[in-house]
């Protein structure tokens, strides 16, 4: 009995870690800045390279992601200095230059690197509950994933940033008159969603193959988990991650993988039908 | 002007859009001054106190803040020279509890700013009451208080109110004028308002200027604020 449960939750646990890394990056520019960032999956792509490149130079995994989480979000700040910010309240502009810029990276890296690069293996490591094998790794993933969601509540409820931040969201005019410097905190923040998203691509890199395209595998359900969970990225994208977590692995479990993605994006689609404006819109609207 | 001049603001123009709304401000105010700006709806009160902070772009002119040109710098490095805003509507941050809607107002005086909590709760202790609730749910008096101590937090040389009377009711309009009175009293801190409501000019306001098709039309000075001639100035 209990080794059943656990496979639950192991199953839960897999699909929800997925969503939360994948989406966490994208749902903090889209809900900070308005910012509908089509370049996330290349940020993710970006995590991943640099992660497996320095591990091939013989950094270890752990440090190899960290680097690759700040490298990403290095890039993103850049980014946001070079491109984003000449684009603020013009949303299909920063929509198509943003996606233009995915166009670039992904062809770019086709030529530079070629189609794949060697990749470098799951780190080995699991454990058996009752009949069952688990993969330790899954449940890194997992923790990290929890790890995000707890960084991006301290960093945005508990840090002088976090208050300019939120200040800046709620209207960015008058922070701007109390002495805010928004521009920095347009940047910081893109660079934030950048590194998140770098840090998904880093953790992923070792349990998957490494192709210049490889962003796109993520990018359906980061864009899924933040439209269900609206523009508040602290009330929205883990109550999101939770309840579509638990609708594909529910399905996954009875029908298999391919009936999962299915009901995941009906159930999706229902959603936004009912809360056009994600969860959070929900839980924002009932506080006030 | 025989005190150190404060804010000078010299033939101000600003646009929205192709439309002309100011053309030609003209005023100064000393150290310690509380002022108020008068005139009717859409002669351009609030399009000055945008420019004065520096949200709205000056097509000509030239704004000094304690002697420095201040044209070209833009709102948030005005905030930190040391000019508070008080907004028209309060602009409370809604979704925020009132400390941290204070929290961002100690930007401004860095370290500073942030022992001046005790100074702000003292002039406005129903903030104190209220330190964790979301400001959004709060009355029209209480966020005016707060938007104001906002600005206070941040020990500003000037302050720059915009209809601090609007919306809120009358015995608080009372209360919130003898805070400015005490805060100018005990700080120093220099006034300037813009209000519709005549009652608040004459409680509070030692000058006076009248505006009027985005210009300074008249200018009454301390001894001249009284009922009659605001309103004769009000009528043109």
């Amino acid at each position: 009995m209990f080794a059943e449960l656990f496979s639950t939750f192991y199953q839960f646990a897999d699909v929800f870690a997925f969503l939360i890394l994948s989406a966490a990056g994208l749902a903090i520019v889209f809900g900070m800045m308005g910012v509908i960032n089509m370049a996330h999956g290349e940020f993710i792509m970006c995590g991943a390279y640099v992660t497996v490149g320095l591990v091939h130079a013989g950094v270890p995994l752990p440090l190899a992601q960290a680097c690759a989480t700040i490298a990403a979000g290095l890039i993103g700040v850049v980014v946001e200095v070079l491109i984003v910010r000449k684009l603020y309240k013009r949303p299909l502009d920063t929509l198509l230059a943003t996606w233009g810029l995915s166009l670039i990276v992904t062809q770019g890296l086709l030529i530079l690197l070629g189609s794949s690069i060697p990749g470098i293996g799951t780190p080995e490591g699991s454990f058996t509950v009752g009949p069952y094998t688990f993969s330790t790794y899954r449940l890194v993933l997992f923790a990290c994933a929890i790890g995000v969601l707890a960084a991006i509540y301290v960093i945005f409820m508990r840090t002088r940033f976090g208050v300019m931040a939120r200040a800046t969201m709620q209207n960015a005019a008058m922070a701007q008159a109390l002495g805010v410097k928004v521009g920095g905190v347009y940047a910081a923040s893109f660079g934030l969603g950048a590194a998140l998203a770098g840090l998904c691509g880093a953790l992923y890199a070792p349990t998957m193959t490494l192709i210049p395209t490889m962003g796109a595998t993520f990018v359906v359900e980061s864009f899924v988990t933040v439209v269900v969970g609206g523009a508040n990225v602290l009330l929205g994208t883990a109550p999101a991650g939770v309840l579509l977590a638990t609708v594909r692995m529910l399905l996954n479990a009875n029908y298999g993988q391919i009936i999962g993605q299915i009901g995941m994006l009906v159930a999706v689609i229902l959603i936004i039908r009912v809360l056009p404006e994600g969860i959070s819109g929900l839980l924002v609207r009932r506080g006030r | 002007m025989t005190r150190e001049a404060v804010l000078e603001v010299c033939g101000l123009w600003a646009n929205y859009g192709a439309t002309p709304i100011l053309q030609g401000v003209d005023m100064a105010v000393g150290k310690g001054e509380i002022v108020g700006i008068i005139g009717r709806n859409g002669v351009g009160k609030t399009t000055t106190m945008r420019c004065l902070i520096g949200l709205l772009r000056t097509a000509r002119g030239e704004i000094r803040f304690l002697g420095e040109d201040i044209t070209r710098v833009a709102a948030d490095g005005r905030a930190r020279l040391g000019i508070g805003y008080i907004p028209q509507g309060r602009d409370v941050f809604p979704r925020m509890t009132v400390a941290e809607n204070l929290t961002v107002g100690t930007l401004i005086g860095g370290p500073k700013g942030r022992k001046l909590s005790d100074l702000v709760y003292t002039y406005f202790p129903r903030l104190a009451e209220r330190r964790d609730q979301m400001a959004g749910t709060m009355s029209g008096g209480e966020q005016q208080q707060l938007a104001i101590g906002r600005a206070l937090i941040g020990n500003p040389a000037l302050m720059l109110l915009d209809e601090p009377s609007e919306g809120v009711q009358p015995s608080i309009v009372q209360m919130i004028c003898d805070a400015l009175k005490s805060i100018r009293d005990e700080l120093g801190t220099t006034i300037v308002f813009v209000e519709q409501n005549l009652d608040t000019i004459l409680a509070i306001a030692e000058r006076c200027y009248v505006m009027d098709k985005g210009r300074i039309t008249a200018s009454l000075g301390s001894g001249e604020v009284d009922a009659h001639r605001v309103r004769e100035h009000l009528l043109i």
